[in-house]
């Protein structure tokens, strides 16, 4: 079984092997954590719960003000939440994913992983999985507060609240998995976390920018069919438009290309950035720090 | 100035990756000011909103907080910086030299791209152009001397300039204009506001207050750099 090259002697280890699937848990549990900042010191819990305030401070507003005036339709579109913030939610993905993804390539720790029984594969998917949790958690926490809000206000048709608060958390695990693995793609490229930071946060701000300056364009020359294809190109509208053509949710975001073949193409974008960030991460942790 | 100080982090700045990040930006401004001219929708009030909303508020801030962090940041961030300090260079020069070569890539990087694409979208029409030049040249002074302090003050410094830049002044001025008096978006644009006739452009605050307060937060910024230079710990990073 256990062939030894040189057997010199000392006592072997026989208690329990915890296995591949205790690896990959640990490893998902401590980049959650990392995410947070939690078992960091308190200078790198500031950010990301100081950032999640600022998420969940509107959500607050909104259900106090519902409550107070009674007046239910006060309350923010639960789908649009997400894209009304999503500034917020971009510098929270800018500064967090260079924490799982920069810290173990600087310190050239990576190979220390791979001398344990953990595949590229395992290590990847479980801080792809952290970023998306922790974004999902960012997400889902106002749209859950909005909820329990229109609860409160006594909102008539709680059956169509409830589907639609359920739609906007699938929506919310769209947009945790897709923007977790582009902000992890990008900065993994740089060892250093202020580079990554910026790459992050341009990424957003060429792609929602551009887009939404050339969405103008076409819509002043009411061709609003290239209006509604052109949202696949950044990032936030994307997932919009999976929330409104699958999902039933209103449109937020600036256009939609129409029918369930538009819907469709934008999950499909979606499924895309997912797989494709899977092995470009592989890759890049593969190499990393052997040299 | 110290040269060899300023020639290292020259280096460091356009040397491979960052260089990347610093080419893309404006690049992508220009493509796209050369995209509205080709297809003919360069109004002037498209154009002033282009520069506006790209240029003055997203490329400036952003080419500014990349250059101020970048020149001094991850030095300190990895105790580099220990060896700049042994020598007899005083903190003030090292401060300065930094400051100037980051100034130099965002008036490279970011005030001549905008104003290049001014040029192509409008030409020089009722003098939008210029004004923006001279507004974004005093907006990158000050915004230089903010993020190289915020980079020797704290190790988040590029996560709070972003909260600045990009919750404060854009978001939280356009629902709340008191903030915008705190704000050097606003403070510059005051100044393209007195330079031009144009009704695209317009500011919240005066232009002689908002000059003093340029100036104030600029020699600011530099200053608490210098001192927290002085009393640098070089901690173990994150």
């Amino acid at each position: 079984m256990t062939s030894a090259i040189h057997d010199i002697g000392y006592r072997h280890y026989d208690g329990p092997r915890l296995g591949r699937g205790y690896v990959r848990r640990s490893l998902y549990l401590h980049n959650l954590r990392a995410a947070w900042g939690l078992g960091r010191p308190a200078r790198s819990k500031v950010l990301p719960f100081l950032l999640a305030a600022i998420v969940l401070l509107p959500a607050l507003g909104s259900v106090a003000i519902a409550v107070a005036t009674k007046m239910p339709g006060e309350l923010i579109r639960y789908s649009a939440y997400a894209i009304y913030l999503q500034v917020v939610v971009a510098i929270f993905l800018a500064t967090q994913a260079p924490v799982l993804a920069s810290r173990d390539l600087r310190f050239h720790v990576v190979p220390l992983y791979f001398s344990r029984p953990v595949g590229h594969l395992d290590f990847v998917l479980a801080k792809l999985g952290a970023m998306a949790t922790a974004l999902f958690v960012l997400l889902a926490a106002p749209v859950i507060t909005l909820y329990i809000g229109s609860l409160i206000a006594k909102t008539p048709d709680r059956g169509t609240q409830a589907l639609e608060a359920a739609g906007a958390l699938v929506g919310c695990a769209v947009f945790a998995l897709v923007l977790a693995s582009l902000g992890l793609v990008i900065a993994a490229f740089t060892a250093r976390r202020g580079l990554g930071v910026a790459a992050v946060i341009a990424f957003y701000m060429i792609s929602t920018a551009f887009v939404s300056m050339l969405q103008g364009i076409a819509e002043a020359r009411t061709n609003f069919t290239l209006v509604g294809w052109l949202g696949l190109l950044s990032p936030f509208n994307l997932v919009d438009i999976v929330q409104v053509r699958l999902l039933g949710a209103e449109l937020t975001a600036l256009g939609a290309p129409s029918g369930i073949g538009g819907g469709l193409a934008a999950l499909a974008i979606c499924v895309a950035i997912v797989a494709l960030a899977i092995p470009i991460l592989g890759r890049r942790y593969r190499k990393a720090g052997l040299s | 100035m110290n040269s060899t100080i300023a020639m290292i982090t020259f280096r460091a700045m356009l040397g491979r990756r960052r260089a990347v990040l610093l080419f893309l930006l404006p690049g992508a401004l220009l493509v796209l000011a050369l995209l509205l001219r080709v297809t003919g929708t360069a109004d002037l009030d498209i154009s002033a909103n282009v520069l506006q909303a790209l240029g003055v508020a997203t490329l400036l801030p952003l080419l500014a907080l990349i250059a101020g962090t970048g020149v001094i940041g991850p030095e300190i961030d990895d105790g580099q910086i220990m060896y700049v300090l042994t020598t007899p260079v005083p903190r003030r020069t090292v401060i300065i030299t930094k400051f100037v070569v980051a100034l130099v890539l965002v008036v490279g990087f970011a005030v001549v791209p905008v104003t290049l694409a001014g040029l192509i979208l409008t030409g020089t029409t009722a003098g939008v152009v210029p004004a923006y030049a001279v507004a974004m040249l005093a907006g990158a002074v000050a915004y230089t001397a903010v993020f190289t302090a915020l980079a020797v003050a704290s190790r988040n410094a590029v996560a709070i300039g972003l909260i600045y830049a990009l919750v404060w002044e854009a978001l939280l001025a356009s629902f709340a204009p008191a903030a915008g008096t705190v704000s050097v978006q606003q403070w510059s644009l005051s100044i393209a506001d007195a330079l031009t006739g144009a009704s695209q452009i317009d500011s919240s605050v005066s232009l002689p207050l908002s000059l003093t307060l340029l100036a104030t937060v600029t020699v600011a910024g530099v200053l608490l750099a210098i001192t927290r230079l002085r009393s640098l710990t070089v901690a173990s990073a994150d």
